[in-house]
């Protein structure tokens, strides 16, 4: 039985990885100027992660087929591991421990280019903000100021969704709302996050941009699509019945394309 | 008054026997029948916990299939039994905690710890007897409290096991079940950790104060040492956990503002509250969160160290190397729980600070599983359902290990956090890991906590289905990670989550299977109850003290004997006089290894 | 099980041996005080476990106090509706009779300690300097709620602003914990009264109790710094 054991964790560890193997299931191709990076760090991490899991699943395996031929020696003991216990120490501090480490220290690059890098001074501000169960978009108009919110007046039976009063603030006067976001390609966007009611999540698998909302405090990431099309915003942060069905469109566009779509908002509104 | 013996030679004895019925079985002070309380509670939670996953399974596989008899359990929730989206969530809610708390807790550390760490140290029970009988009866309080959540009116909450502030802290206007149902599980959690909190005293006065003649702690069996560790978590997680849960409960009932901030909007209407943090229920969650992973696990590994060098006739290669490893993860796990923060909102600095420490895990878990793998080298493993278990332990560990190289970067984790790898991750190292040390130390332990045995060959069919099953559930998991599969979803309606679909389907198909292989287990469990071939004392020839008492043991452990220990628990492989292979740990018989 | 043997004289007192065995486990000798008052050396090779176990629970609880205060950093620091409070004065009162107690029952703990240690060759019953710090620990939790109530005719309820629910939180959960003192004590004058005490007891319920007062101080000192 023990031999059985040992086919069927390698059966088990080969199948496991053919699905990887062969990218039968991959998230969204990425269409941002960071993303790469943290393609490349996946990748790099993959392969650590699948050499060290195949090794050991192997090496386990290995060892569960050699058990029943094994004996004992004459003083009634087994063979120990050549190296002993400081060779296993040793191996998994050199052969695990230091490349994750390292692999870590390489991914805090990736990490530093998307957290620690301000956005650019030109990076277009648009605010997002999230409620149960909707994201919406402000755009500052052409004075490119945000009007400031005020939480008692928003309301979703009137349609004032940020809590604007542009009776008197000037800056809320041209303030663009609207339920999706429309970005021109290849522009740096600054992002405002801003929480409605509970902690929700800005997560875009094709953007490489994943945020949570946290009420009572503005967050903001900036980056930059380099693809025209039409992407999924969606919310993964637990944030109640609909949390599920909670999601907006990202539409990457044309510059010119961007312009119309500006131009039709604020005429619509 | 003066009819009492002024002074006393006698050893100090714990309690008396039982007189009663309800002082035997129900009120007991006896650690053991106490263990076996506990063994109980977590298979009954296990069961509903798994019931719920069905349902959930099923949901994710099949969103519009009418379930039979839905309808009667929740005629809100599943209007002509399909799911409604509000009560899915609850049902993960209470799968989780009904999982996380009152089976992954108690049943490798309360339940067996409580039955073999005083006979482990040589003891005749807990040092303070009535704790430990209030310890099991405030944890089934709390399980009480919890199951009465489904009972009430608005039902049980939606916001996860983690409880994330501020849907958890504004009551019912936040969603279904956050108000009274909310209170209710803050209540439970609450409780339970006061249960757990006794405990941990208990456990860890034993093994300092309760060890017998000749017991060092050099001596100390492995097992004994890994309830030492969790509990010794335990004691630091649960008295965090417990002072956020009153917070929490304050923000419901009292109108404070701990956890809500101000300016909030829920139905047109401002939240009378100000001011609040929300990352800080966040930070104490994951500071008793991160912990509680360990102390689900830890119990776990001492198990399966102790099960394989039984059957493995040998010791480990480096018994040393094993318990510095465990007290590093309990080290480290107090030092790494922001990385459940990574994009929390936190500042992104923390994130890298906290990302360092939780991939130097990945070195004293690699040294364990190493010295694991490296004592089967040379070895003749005697297979058993016990032994096969420990070895499945393995083979998961590393699964659920190798997930974690992606999850402790930041960088990734912009990709995989709170999606379906988290939950393979999660599930493979501290659900189906942690679950199979039990199942382990339930085939090994069954003998002497009821003096039968267990169906050796029913036990190894439940391994191989079970062993197959779960890599067949949570194995794709992982896929469905990488494709950017986001959590806690009650239907995929988004367009690049629709292909995923099938492979959702096949989860639940393996989560069905797996979840009825289990009835092998609690057939055998029943029957070898009742029916079960009388079990010898030392049916596995090992060598640590519960193996020198008859199965199952009388109730003062010992028969108010002192036992006297001369070996560490590793003096397997040796040839004595009598000629078996190994040294119990009260013989006098000289051991050629010393110690 | 247990067997008589005549009660020494008290003018040869030993020393209560440790029993001394290579490589046994730190298994103890300590003593039992008759209930009679008269008290006579005993020894029994069965562990103390409170004497350690008290250290374990000062620990947990320790934990606990550690998260609230940092809670309170952390929320002080998320918003600025801190506002600042005028503690009651009655709380210096409270500080002045937690700290006194901690000196009776320190008196009582010590009585005994010295006889049982042989220093001593007679003691009086603690009993008098028990019910004192009795007495004394509930005037400090009657005290701490006339801080309530004058804090109350002040305006500022539970839920006024952070600073009072603090204040709150952390007053009640301190005096829960002196409450769970209070009923060790209790304990310790009934065996006293009924049976054997043993002098870990008496010691275990002594470091918990200083330990109250210790957190005490503490958590006023963070009161007046923070709120």
């Amino acid at each position: 039985m023990a031999r059985l054991l040992a086919v069927t964790i390698i059966v088990i560890a080969i199948v496991s990885a053919i699905p990887v193997i062969m990218h039968t299931w991959e998230a969204p191709a990425d269409i941002s100027t960071h993303g790469q990076m943290i393609d490349d760090q996946m990748a790099d991490t993959m392969i650590e992660a699948g050499v060290s899991f195949l090794a050991a699943q192997i090496l386990l395996a290995l060892f569960i087929w050699k058990s029943p031929t094994n004996k004992p020696g004459p003083e009634g003991k087994f063979k120990v591991f050549p190296g002993g216990a400081k060779g296993l120490i040793i191996a998994s501090i050199v052969l695990v421990g230091v490349e994750v480490l390292a692999l870590g220290a390489f991914g805090s690059k990736a990490w530093a280019r998307v957290y620690f890098t301000p956005p650019a001074a030109d990076a277009m501000p648009i605010q997002v903000q999230a409620g149960q169960f909707a994201f919406y978009f402000r755009y500052p108009g052409k004075d490119g100021k945000f009007g400031p919110i005020h939480p008692e007046m928003i309301s979703e039976a009137t349609q004032n969704l940020f809590g604007l009063d542009p009776e008197h603030d000037v800056e809320s006067r041209d303030d663009v709302v609207a339920a999706e976001l429309a970005i021109p390609v290849n522009k740096e966007i600054h992002l405002l996050m801003h929480a409605k009611d509970v902690s929700h999540s800005f997560y875009v698998p094709a953007l490489r941009i994943h945020q949570d909302f946290v009420p009572g405090l503005d967050v903001s990431v900036h980056f930059t699509a380099t693809k025209v099309g039409k992407y999924e915003i969606v919310c993964s942060q637990l944030c109640g019945l609909g949390h599920y069905n909670m999601r907006a469109y990202l539409e990457v566009m044309s510059p010119e394309d961007f312009d119309d779509w500006q131009k039709k908002q604020a005429a619509a509104q | 008054m003066h009819d009492k013996p002024a002074v006393s030679t006698a050893p100090a004895v714990v309690h008396g026997p039982p007189t009663t019925f309800i002082s035997k079985h129900v009120f007991s002070l006896d650690h053991k029948v106490i263990g076996k309380q506990y063994y109980a509670l977590a298979l009954v939670a296990v069961l509903t916990g798994m019931g719920l996953s069905w349902l959930m399974r099923i949901h994710l596989g099949w969103n519009d299939l009418a379930i039979p008899g839905l309808q009667a359990f929740s005629p809100n929730g599943a209007p002509g039994g399909v799911m409604t989206p509000e009560l899915y969530l609850r049902i993960m809610t209470m799968h989780a905690t009904f999982m996380v708390f009152f089976v992954l807790t108690t049943a490798p550390f309360a339940a067996f710890g409580n039955f073999f760490l005083p006979i482990q140290v040589g003891a005749e029970d807990m040092p303070f007897p009535h704790f430990n009988m209030m310890s099991f009866w405030t944890t089934f309080v709390a399980f009480c409290v919890l199951v009465s959540a489904f009972f009430t009116s608005e039902g049980p909450p939606l916001s996860g096991w983690t409880a994330y502030a501020p849907l958890s802290a504004i009551g019912k206007d936040a969603g279904p079940g956050q108000g009274t149902g909310q209170v209710i599980w803050a209540a439970a959690i609450g409780i339970f950790c006061i249960g757990q909190l006794l405990g941990a005293l208990n456990f860890i006065s034993t093994v300092l104060d309760m060890r017998c003649k000749g017991m060092t702690l050099k001596r100390l069996p492995v097992t004994a040492w890994a309830w030492f560790i969790t509990s010794c978590m335990g004691l630091t997680a649960f008295a965090v956990l417990m002072p956020a849960t009153i917070l929490l409960i304050l923000d419901h009932v009292a109108g404070t503002s701990f956890f809500i901030s101000s300016g909030l909007v829920i139905n047109d209407q401002l939240v009378p509250h100000s001011g609040g943090s929300t990352l800080l229920w966040q930070h104490l969650f994951w500071f008793f969160g991160h912990p509680e992973v360990y102390i689900a696990i830890v119990p776990g590994m001492g198990i399966i160290t102790h099960v394989l060098i039984t059957n493995m006739r040998r010791p480990m290669v480096s018994m040393k190397a094993i318990l510095y490893s465990m007290w590093a993860l309990a080290f480290l796990s107090y030092m790494v729980y922001g990385h459940h923060m990574f994009v929390s909102g936190m500042n992104p600095f923390s994130s890298l600070v906290f990302s360092f420490p939780t991939l130097m895990i990945t070195i004293p878990s690699t040294v364990l599983v190493l010295i694991w793998i490296g004592s089967l080298y040379g070895s003749r493993i005697r297979i058993n359902a016990a032994s096969l278990f420990a070895l499945g332990f393995i083979s998961m560990f590393v699964t659920g290990g190798v997930s974690g190289f992606f999850l402790a970067q930041p960088s990734i984790d912009i990709m995989l956090h709170a999606t379906y790898f988290v939950v393979g991750h999660f599930h493979m190292v501290m659900g189906v890991a942690a679950i199979f040390g039990i199942f382990s130390g339930t085939y090994f332990w069954f003998p002497k906590m009821t003096g039968r045995m267990m169906n050796d060959t029913l036990g190894k069919v439940h391994f191989w289905l079970t062993f197959v099953g779960t890599y067949c559930t949570f194995m794709p998991f992982h896929y469905l990670g990488w494709a950017a599969n986001v959590r806690r979803y009650s239907a995929f309606t988004d367009d690049y989550l629709k292909p995923l679909i099938p492979l959702h389907q096949f989860i639940t198909i393996a989560a069905l299977f797996t979840g009825a292989v289990q009835l092998i287990f609690l057939y055998n469990l029943a029957h070898s109850l009742f029916r079960g071939a009388p079990a010898p004392a030392n049916p596995w020839e090992g060598t640590s003290l519960e193996w020198a008492m008859p199965s199952p043991p009388p109730w003062n452990n010992f028969g108010g004997k002192d036992p006297v220990v001369y070996h560490d628990a590793d003096q397997y492989g040796v040839k004595t006089a009598s000629g078996t292979d190994y040294i119990m740990q009260d013989s006098p018989e000289p051991s050629p290894t010393g110690c | 099980m247990a067997t008589t043997i005549p009660p020494p004289e008290p003018e040869a007192l030993p020393l209560p041996k440790r029993p001394q065995l290579s490589g046994a486990g730190n298994s103890g000798g300590y003593d039992f005080i008759p209930a009679d008052g008269s008290l006579k050396v005993a020894e029994q090779f069965s562990p103390a476990p409170s004497s350690s176990a008290i250290w374990v629970g000062i620990a947990a609880i320790c934990m606990s106090f550690a998260a609230l205060t940092s809670a309170l950093i952390v929320r002080q620091g998320a918003s600025s509706d801190w506002r600042h409070i005028t503690l009651p004065p009655i709380l210096f009162f409270s500080t002045f009779v937690i700290l006194v107690s901690s000196g009776t029952l320190e008196v009582a703990r010590r009585h005994v300690a010295a006889y049982m240690t042989g220093r001593a060759t007679h003691v009086e019953s603690p009993r008098l300097w028990l019910y004192l710090t009795l007495g004394l620990g509930l005037l400090f939790v009657t005290s701490q709620y006339m801080a309530w109530l004058q804090l109350r005719a002040q305006g500022l309820y539970l839920a006024t602003n952070p600073n009072s629910s603090f204040f709150y939180v952390f007053t009640a959960i301190h005096a829960l914990h002196v409450l769970g003192g209070l009923a060790g004590l209790l304990r310790v004058i009934g065996k006293l009264n009924h049976s054997t005490l043993r002098r870990s007891t008496l010691d275990a319920t002594a470091y918990y109790w200083h330990f109250m007062g210790v957190l005490w101080v503490y958590l006023f000192a963070l009161l007046w710094m923070r709120i």
